[in-house]
């Protein structure tokens, strides 16, 4: 790399350095303020990006705490690709172990939704299967199919009420103590072109994580109950067909589904 | 090499907060640019909006991030992404900067600026060229608005980017908005970097609106793309247009948006200054 290019950027990332050697701007009280502006360019379009992808996690902190925690993951995950719709993926991890945010230990999990909500929303394109395909399986086949879920599915268990905390902190559901603190499964989803995020039971993240891994529907089912005693499987699976698979295919015939 | 052709009217950056109104009716808008990198993702709302657009209107992909003046190699990666992106919508046009935006493998977003050597032109033709011949169609490369410049710089810019487009047959975008700020910033004159600008070469227009900061004693200029185009720069933009004819010309504005109205409102008075300049250039080619 050339030094000019290699100054250049080493000053951009820390603001303890001066201007890199050989810039200069007429008229100008000196090369640290114009240089200053390629700093404060690239920190508030880095910010910004985090603030429009982490609403709610900014909302529960505040702005100003947002800021500061999202100025030190930048610091420590700064870009590596050009695609900035993707930056942040790794935010949640570190609000995790983000000492000042310790008192707000839904925070990471808040972040971890809209993470993937972002990844929802540009997640590949596909169509569900229809309720008559499910009328097309032999009743005896059923337990043997294993399904490829929508793409754009991710499912999120937290010990805390985080599907409420994030419609509280997004505008969805007015801000309220919640007095019965108990954890929540999220389920994100974006079937055509609106990402949905909507509370599912203990048993529905169960069997949606087995499926997820290919086993067939028999096997999730088991999952399931084992998880919660009182899972219904037939509403889990017109749901499967309705909305949450692509494709599928009978266990041991021809592999996997595409 | 293909290269199909915006239409010589106004046009505006497509900002998916304006896809309700832009989709309801018909606009009198003549193009819609993109921002490359902002549809890199593999399906949902963008790709939708973007095929509304590529239907129904002559469209332009502008890319942030392909890095052309690095002195580092390109990344091949993003170089194939924006070639399926190509392939997928089939732009009227395709451009990029003349300035870097990774080195070290970081990405900053921003577009930064380099020293205008023959060694950078060496690095910069090498990536045009092989941009132009990866992407198999032309790029227009766009002047950059600066802040600062490095002493090295032996060759003025409107001759490097001459030089550019001379070795790799790219064309040129004129940021008109760039070229006042950077003279604003380098007590310069917009006008004179305009005289000596190779016109001949330059395949769109962009306009945008900037700030006066307090810093400097109001001498900085940030190009900030939040606001109007000011009276000024329109007025170079005329003095532009007059000489070469209408040329296919962007509003351009990415922060703080306004409703599709005002911003359509802009890419209107610049439809005006096109078909004024048409109409005089027509009345001298009959004179």
């Amino acid at each position: 790399m050339q030094d000019w290019q290699a100054n250049f950027a080493r000053a951009l990332l820390d603001r303890e350095l001066p201007p890199p050697p050989g810039v200069s701007a007429p008229n100008s009280t000196g090369a640290p303020e114009r240089f200053g502006v390629y700093r404060n360019n690239r920190m508030v379009s880095l910010l910004g990006a985090l603030e429009a992808r982490f609403p709610a996690a900014r909302k529960i902190v505040g702005t100003e705490f947002f800021k500061a925690a999202a100025r030190q993951f930048i610091a420590a995950h700064p870009p590596r690709s050009p695609i900035m719709i993707f930056y942040g993926d790794a935010f949640p991890e570190f609000l995790e172990s983000f000492k000042p945010a310790q008192g707000v230990p839904y925070l990471a999990d808040a972040a971890r939704l809209e993470a993937a909500r972002a990844r929802a929303y540009h997640a590949a394109d596909a169509k569900p299967l229809c309720r008559e395909a499910l009328a097309a399986v032999p009743g005896e086949a059923l337990a043997d199919m294993c399904f490829t879920l929508h793409p754009s599915i991710e499912i999120l268990s937290s010990p805390h009420p985080i599907v409420t905390i994030f419609a509280m902190n997004t505008g969805t559901m007015d801000l309220a103590p919640i007095v019965d603190w108990h954890g929540e499964h999220a389920l994100i989803l974006r079937p055509e072109y609106e990402v949905e995020i909507r509370r599912i039971s203990a048993g529905q993240a169960a069997f949606l994580r087995s499926l997820a891994k290919k086993n067939p529907l028999g096997e999730a089912i088991s999952a399931a109950l084992a998880a919660e005693a009182n899972f219904d499987p037939a509403n889990s699976i017109a749901l499967l067909f309705s909305r949450l698979a692509i494709a599928m295919v009978r266990n041991g015939a021809g592999g996997v589904p595409a | 090499m293909p290269s199909g052709q915006l239409p010589l009217r106004a046009g505006a950056g497509f900002k998916p907060e304006h896809f309700a109104a832009i989709s309801a009716a018909r606009q009198p808008a003549g193009f819609f640019e993109v921002h490359a990198e902002n549809y890199m993702g593999a399906g949902g709302a963008p790709h939708s909006q973007l095929k509304f657009i590529r239907e129904n209107y002559p469209l332009s992909l502008h890319g942030v991030g392909l890095n052309i003046g690095s002195c580092e190699p390109l990344d091949r990666a993003h170089l194939a992404r924006l070639k399926d992106l190509c392939g997928r919508y089939q732009p009227e046009s395709c451009s990029e900067h003349l300035a870097w935006s990774s080195s070290g493998g970081i990405y900053f977003n921003d577009l930064l600026p380099l020293p205008y050597t023959e060694a950078t032109l060496r690095c910069v033709v090498a990536h045009v060229d092989e941009a132009q011949n990866g992407l198999r169609r032309r790029l227009l490369i766009e002047n950059p608005a600066a802040y600062l410049r490095f002493e090295e710089s032996t060759i003025p810019e409107t001759e490097f980017l001459e030089a550019v487009a001379r070795a790799t047959g790219c064309g040129l975008l004129l940021d008109i908005n760039n070229v006042f700020v950077s003279a604003r910033n380098h007590a310069a004159s917009p006008q004179a970097y305009l005289d000596s600008f190779p016109l001949h070469l330059v395949g769109e227009i962009h306009l945008a609106g900037h700030f006066a900061a307090e810093a400097d004693g109001g001498a900085l200029c940030v190009d900030a793309h939040g606001s109007p185009v000011i009276e000024a720069v329109l007025a170079l933009f005329d003095r532009v247009i007059a000489r070469t004819g209408p040329l296919p010309a962007l509003v351009e504005w990415d922060n703080d948006l306004p409703q599709w109205p005002v911003l359509l409102a802009e890419v209107n008075k610049v439809q005006e200054r096109l078909c004024r300049a048409a109409a005089s250039h027509k009345d001298a080619a009959a004179a």
